[in-house]
């Protein structure tokens, strides 16, 4: 076997692994863990892709930002394991089942000798190929307008999320007039007795 | 030697294993964001194989905006769990019947 695809093997090995142990995990924060893991090994297929880029980015993206963020909610959050996993079992034959189906499917039609994959080999760039060069290339002239949309979509993600979670003190002076609809007079008012006294 | 089936099939199964965890997990935001991770992840691992195979960067620039699009969607989709664990002090999906839907 070629050492190439030895390595790949190992890799996804060690990815379908760590995927199916993100699914099956009790604790949230493991199944983090194990995403993390399988998104490591994800930008090493990618490497061997000879996309170096995206795989960098990958692991610069998704395990150094939203990955945090998930480990971060995760341990923010107070949760009852034991009650999310209800069903777990249940639900376990017929979910092996549905995707046991899809890869078959899958694996036929791909994998397959009619579509002629299987006598693809992966073409090599030689040494002076740089992957993030042409990328960088193509994103700055062809794709430009795609790419400043890109970055809109990040402020919005940005302003979306700050918004959500944004609880900070009113600090305006203003009267809420829903609030005045609804007052009723003892809110407001209130009478006291007092008892007469005789004068002097 | 390497093929693109290769390539093609890991995506398959990543993905299945996705659908998997949605399956499993119905009670659970959390694993079913992560769910959702892994199946983009298969989508953008399709991506890159027919890219490098096709020699066209073309799949590699889709594969970056899904990248952006699909952070943006994880921020806003944990910014709202916070959100609602503030509100009812639970993520339990058989809570979130406030739409009576």
């Amino acid at each position: 076997m070629e050492f190439k695809t030895f390595v790949f093997y190992f890799i996804s090995a060690v990815l379908v692994f760590a995927s199916l142990r993100v699914v099956t995990l009790k604790n949230p924060v493991h199944a983090a863990l194990h995403l993390i893991l399988a998104f490591f090994s994800a930008s090493g297929v990618w490497i061997l892709l000879q996309a170096e880029f995206l795989a960098i980015a990958l692991v610069l993206v998704y395990v150094g930002a939203v990955m945090v963020l998930f480990l971060f909610v995760v341990m923010l959050l107070d949760i009852n394991v034991d009650r999310l996993r209800e069903g777990f079992w249940k639900y376990l034959p017929l979910a092996s089942i549905v995707s046991l189906l899809m890869v078959a499917e899958m694996a036929l039609v791909l994998g397959g000798t009619y579509s002629g994959l299987l006598e693809s080999d992966i073409p090599q760039q030689d040494s002076q190929y740089s992957n993030s060069k042409a990328l960088g290339r193509l994103l700055f002239t062809e794709y430009v307008y795609p790419f400043e949309l890109a970055s809109v979509i990040l402020l919005v993600g940005v302003v979306a999320a700050v918004a959500l979670t944004l609880r900070g003190k009113t600090k305006s002076k203003s009267v809420s007039p829903s609030e005045q609809v609804f007052v009723k007079a003892k809110d407001r008012v209130r009478v006291l007795k007092i008892p007469a006294e005789a004068r002097e | 030697m390497l093929t693109l089936s290769h390539f093609l099939v890991l995506g398959a199964i990543l993905f299945s294993v996705g659908v998997v965890g949605i399956f499993l997990n119905r009670k659970n935001l959390i694993v079913l964001l992560m769910s959702i991770e892994l199946m983009l992840l298969a989508v953008n691992m399709n991506f890159v194989a027919f890219s490098h195979y096709m020699q066209d960067l073309a799949g590699q620039l889709f594969v970056f905006f899904i990248l952006t699009v699909a952070a943006a969607e994880s921020a806003i989709g944990l910014a709202i769990l916070v959100v609602l664990f503030r509100n009812l002090r639970t993520i339990h999906v058989d809570d979130l019947d406030s739409l009576k839907g």
